[in-house]
């Protein structure tokens, strides 16, 4: 099979998967709104909590492997890995846009202010904000082995950087509210809301394959056609 | 171990050498650095905010930017002349190479530190007598830590388009940790408070600062090599 003929391929597929997602997606739209029960203090507000959590969830899933796969192409130098890295760089970028938009409109009604300088919230800004640079780099390095290595430095170093992001959390004063589903303690959620969010993580994390495999067939595309036209040129 | 040190510091001092020589770059840094000082002593309303409630997050700002000023020119000065070519032809390991590149431009922070924390009292009236040792300490701790990621990203910059833009997006957000630290350890030693309220931060700062050294030093061959 040539590259061509597998980028169709994978992103047919890609484009099946997050079809599906998407129809997951409204799926857990009627099980937040008619299934869930409203929570007491916080209202119709927390629903979104259904979207929120679980975006960020993908986002943060998002970086993670952008980061390992960068790790293990400095070891391996295969160009698979750097293709999907690139690929779940842009796709981490949607979802923390996801989590960076609803967050705010959860906490104008229930802390009273759209952002506030927490340590959570400043914090995951700024990792949306580096991996917009490792695109931006990507897009200014026009040398495919050099973009590779270049982009696999950042990507490592900026995974390195979340764990200093959650330290800091716990240094600095937080508002954001505490873990509620993975913590020591059994979880202090509701069964029905529980099951939702679960629910939501799994579609949340399907759509996040589909989107990855349609940018990787897109970026195999790219780079057959790139090699296309060197040879004619 | 002791062969790459020597060679690291043969590396810095060339750069030490060569910066003393032209003394341009230095002497922009420490202008821009103290300018920046004045534009923020004019940014703030007199009568709502007193100097010494500003004073932590000034400074640290002003090592910040000026820290991006002279990490621009790290690189640059390399690819003039094909100089970083003949580097790399040279039998130094990469890490050595790092580390000297390092050394160098935190020399050059430094230095510049050294210069705008004088102007620094004197414009914004505080009194560092007893913070001194202290503030000297959590500078070194931060500005290694966010010189390291420079030095790297410096090295990856200038062979980008757009290479002044490109640091700045990509250094800033690892500047965030260290600058936090910074300010939150420089406002308790301004307020005379024991350091034993920032312990956490100190910690925070020396674990950042050997993270990073480490993972760049290593990383420094996928930068250069071909």
């Amino acid at each position: 099979m040539t590259a061509a003929e597998a980028a169709r391929v994978l992103t047919r597929r890609g484009l099946l998967i997050s079809v599906a997602a998407l129809l997951g997606l409204a799926g857990v739209y009627v099980l937040a709104l008619g299934y869930t029960p409203v929570e007491a203090r916080q209202g119709l507000a927390q629903k979104i909590f259904y979207l929120h959590v679980p975006a960020a969830w993908s986002a943060l899933m998002a970086f993670s492997l952008v980061g390992i796969t960068s790790g293990l192409y400095l070891w391996l130098q295969d160009p698979r890995l750097d293709r999907f890295a690139a690929a779940s760089a842009e796709v981490g970028v949607a979802f923390s846009a996801v989590m960076l938009t609803t967050g705010p409109i959860w906490a104008k009604p229930i802390w009273g202010t759209w952002w506030t300088w927490d340590a959570r919230l400043t914090l995951t800004l700024f990792l949306f904000f580096l991996f917009i640079g490792y695109l931006a780099l990507r897009a200014s390095v026009h040398d495919p082995a050099e973009r590779a290595r270049f982009s696999a430095v950042v990507g490592l170093l900026g995974m390195l950087l979340v764990p200093f992001i959650h330290l800091s959390v716990y240094l600095f004063r937080t508002l954001h509210p505490q873990p509620i589903v993975l913590k020591p303690s059994a979880p202090s959620l509701p069964p029905e809301m529980l099951r939702t969010l679960l629910i939501s993580m799994l579609v949340f994390t399907a759509l996040y394959v589909g989107l990855v495999t349609l940018r990787y067939g897109l970026g195999l595309a790219e780079d057959a056609r790139d090699e296309a036209t060197d040879v004619a040129g | 171990m002791r062969e790459a040190i020597r060679l690291a510091l043969a590396i810095a001092a060339k750069d030490v050498r060569a910066e003393l020589r032209s003394r341009t770059a230095l002497l922009s840094a420490v202008v821009f650095a103290a300018l920046v000082l004045v534009v923020f002593n004019f940014a703030r309303d007199p009568t709502a905010l007193a100097a010494t409630d500003l004073a932590p997050s000034v400074l640290w700002v002003t090592f910040a930017l000026a820290a991006m000023v002279a990490l621009n020119r790290a690189f640059t000065v390399e690819r003039e002349h094909g100089a970083l070519d003949g580097l790399l032809l040279a039998p130094v390991p990469r890490g050595a190479l790092f580390l000297g590149k390092l050394l160098a431009n935190l020399a050059f922070v430094g230095t510049v530190e050294g210069v705008t924390l004088p102007l620094f009292v004197l414009f914004f009236n505080v009194d560092l007598t007893a913070a001194l040792p202290g503030l000297i300490g959590v500078t070194a701790l931060a500005t290694i830590g966010f010189v390291s990621v420079g030095t790297i990203f410096s090295a990856m910059a200038v062979r980008t388009r757009f290479a002044e833009l490109m640091l700045p997006v990509l250094l800033l957000p690892f500047m965030v940790p260290p600058l936090i630290g910074a300010v939150q350890v420089t406002s308790r030693l301004l307020a005379a408070r024991p350091l034993s309220e920032v312990a956490g931060w100190l910690r925070l700062l020396t674990l950042y600062d050997v993270v990073f050294v480490t993972l760049c030093t290593m990383a420094f061959a996928a930068v250069v090599d071909e």
